[in-house]
């Protein structure tokens, strides 16, 4: 892999007397889409702002494009900072928003009009340059903010919640957008979200934060079927977590015992070490097949609801110390409620979680 | 019975409405007097006495004078007014509380008080009577308004847009004068005109701190100690009517910005 575009190297941030970020470590690839993901107070909007340079951090540095960028104004960054309220200028025009940048780096008028022009083409708000910020569409402003930041050519693109102010459906579509202009634009985007599904849709890597550390990082496939830590588990989406006590160590797999009997799972713990597993509801299935060959028991059915495209079912296992799970089915499931049924799963659907 | 109180009401806002303004109707209307004395009866209309006022050098003089130290000493206090209100809404000061009721404490000394204060220090400092001191005197009442009204409309949602002209390459002056000021355009100019009505017609300070160039209201005021002439009438309705003219602006900026918003 090459170097990277964009490095957190120890990096820890008080407010006050308040950690907000607590030894951070972060490497950003060039033309890669890096989503912050995590819960409000988690840290990802201060991280965003030290990347930027509007927050200088109490403890370590900074390095964009390979130069120690820890004390330097934004301006003197190669990044742009697209804010949550989109931040616009609102007496200046459309044009003369996307244009300001180049303005202030002395830019003549017809040439960096020009260019503003060009870049209203590319998020498709061409015909929009001579109107005010205030007559336009929520969405319409988000695209402003973002030729306004790709104009000035940066190599990494910062986005604070930016979908945020959007409603649900105009969000998904911009997505869409703005997925599709992070890959024909080339530049690395930093993306700050709250919320999974933005964070799954759009990611290369996600990197999920919570009270000022990152818990999990990976691909959004990584981050959701094998979380590392429950707080990740828990965040990405629905989970069923399992209290377990480690049999055996090997080298890079353990044994650990739970209440769904001895599972096989990669990682490293120590034996007779006190862990959670998680697994997710569309994993447990109530019939083998299809690499479903453990069987992890028997379950009794307590309820069904159909959920349009799946049906969420909670069963009860049976046993002394009975266990509840949530399960995603098909629609074509008949399992009624009191049913007994069998449960199913792939050895390594299985994710082995530390605090 | 509710005929009689409201009769008695409408009687009540005449008598009000005629105590306000009958002083300012007679005064305009008899600057229109034909003859030599501004008393009844009325002999007019005639503008011999406007003749005779824009006639007099010392008149217009003055009359110039006020004009260029009210827009002297309401730009200088809107500018630092606006600067004094960037700098507490934007940066964290130690005693933020203290220096600010500082700065808007003259709003609460009588005139009187800030006329001899300077008086005082001019002389003290060798800074002779003159068009400078009384603008000088004219930022001292006028920039704790002004910073009043600019510090009132710095907002938090203004934080951002800054950050953002900055991000892409704005000096700080660029900031203020790109992105601050004209976002703040309303409250600048009503700042700049509230503050052109109180030097326009502002008597204490101008009179204790001028000597041979005067501004108008102290030159008026000559006037009057050699008796009553339907000239002074005819240069005070000019006073009166370039104030409305400025309360006038005034109000069309804040009702647009109301309308607006």
């Amino acid at each position: 892999m090459s170097m990277p575009l964009a490095v957190i190297d120890k990096v820890s941030h008080r407010f006050g007397t308040v950690d907000v970020l607590k030894d951070v470590n972060l490497e950003v690839q060039q033309g890669s889409f890096t989503v912050l993901l995590g819960p409000s107070g988690s840290g990802k909007t201060t991280l965003l702002l030290i990347l930027g340079g509007f927050l200088t951090p109490s403890e370590g540095r900074v390095f964009i494009a390979g130069e120690d960028c820890t004390l330097s104004p934004p301006a003197q960054r190669p990044t742009t900072t697209v804010f949550q309220d989109y931040a616009l200028f609102p007496h200046m025009s459309v044009a003369a928003n996307v244009a300001f940048g180049l303005r202030m780096r002395g830019i003549r008028a017809a040439e960096r009009n020009g260019a503003a022009l060009n870049m209203l083409r590319l998020v498709g708000l061409e015909t929009q340059a001579v109107k005010k910020p205030h007559q336009l569409s929520g969405g319409q402003r988000q695209r402003v903010a973002l030729a306004r930041a790709l104009i000035m050519q940066p190599q990494v693109l910062l986005l604070d919640e930016p979908l945020g102010a959007l409603d649900v459906k105009l969000r998904r579509q911009m997505q869409d957008e703005l997925k599709t202009l992070q890959k024909r634009v080339g530049t690395a985007f930093i993306h700050v979200t709250h919320d999974q599904e933005e964070a799954m849709a759009l990611a290369d890597t996600v990197i999920v934060m919570n009270g000022g550390r990152i818990v999990d990082w990976g691909t959004p496939e990584q981050v959701y079927s094998r979380p590392r830590t429950r707080f990740s588990a828990a965040f990405m989406g629905e989970s069923n977590l399992l209290d377990g006590i480690v049999a055996k160590s090997g080298k890079s797999e353990v044994l650990v015992s739970t209440l769904l009997g001895e599972i096989q799972l990669s990682g490293e713990a120590k034996a007779g070490e006190k862990i959670n597993v998680a697994i997710r509801p569309e994993n447990l299935k109530l019939q083998s097949g299809r690499g479903a060959r453990l069987h992890l028991g028997k379950a009794r059915v307590c309820e069904v609801m159909f959920q349009g495209s799946f049906k969420r079912m909670s069963v009860r296992t049976e046993g002394r110390e009975p266990l509840l799970l949530m399960l995603r089915v098909a629609v074509e499931e008949s399992a009624k409620v009191g049913e007994q049924v069998d449960l199913y799963c792939r050895p390594s659907d299985f994710a082995l979680l530390r605090e | 019975m509710r005929r009689i109180g409201g009769s008695l009401a409408i009687a009540y806002a005449i008598v009000l409405y005629g105590f306000i303004f009958l002083p300012v109707i007679v005064l305009v209307l008899f600057s229109f007097q034909g003859t030599l004395f501004p008393v009844p009866p009325f002999n007019g209309p005639s503008l011999r006495w406007y003749q005779a006022a824009f006639g007099d050098a010392r008149l217009t003089a003055a009359l110039g004078n006020s004009l260029m130290v009210a827009a002297a000493s309401s730009g200088l206090a809107v500018v630092l007014g606006f600067m004094a209100a960037f700098g507490f809404a934007r940066y964290r000061v130690r005693g933020a509380g203290v220096l600010r009721g500082v700065l808007a404490a003259p709003l609460s000394v009588s005139y009187l008080i800030i006329g001899m204060g300077l008086l005082i220090l001019f002389n003290g400092l060798g800074v002779p009577k003159s068009l400078l001191a009384v603008t000088i005197g004219h930022v001292v009442i006028n920039l704790p308004l002004c910073f009043a009204i600019l510090y009132s409309q710095m907002g938090e949602h203004q934080v951002n847009i800054e950050r953002a002209a900055r991000d892409l390459g704005a000096r700080d002056w660029q900031v203020l004068l790109y992105i601050t000021a004209p976002m703040l355009w309303p409250a600048l100019f009503a700042g700049f005109f509230l503050s052109m009505t109180f030097s326009w017609d502002e008597f204490v300070i101008a009179f204790l701190l001028t000597r041979f160039d005067t501004t108008l209201p102290v030159e008026i005021w000559n006037l009057l100690r050699s008796g009553l002439s339907p000239k002074t009438n005819a240069i005070g309705s000019v006073v009166f009517g370039v104030s409305v003219v400025l309360a006038v602006l005034l109000e069309a900026v804040v009702l647009r910005r109301r309308t607006q918003s």
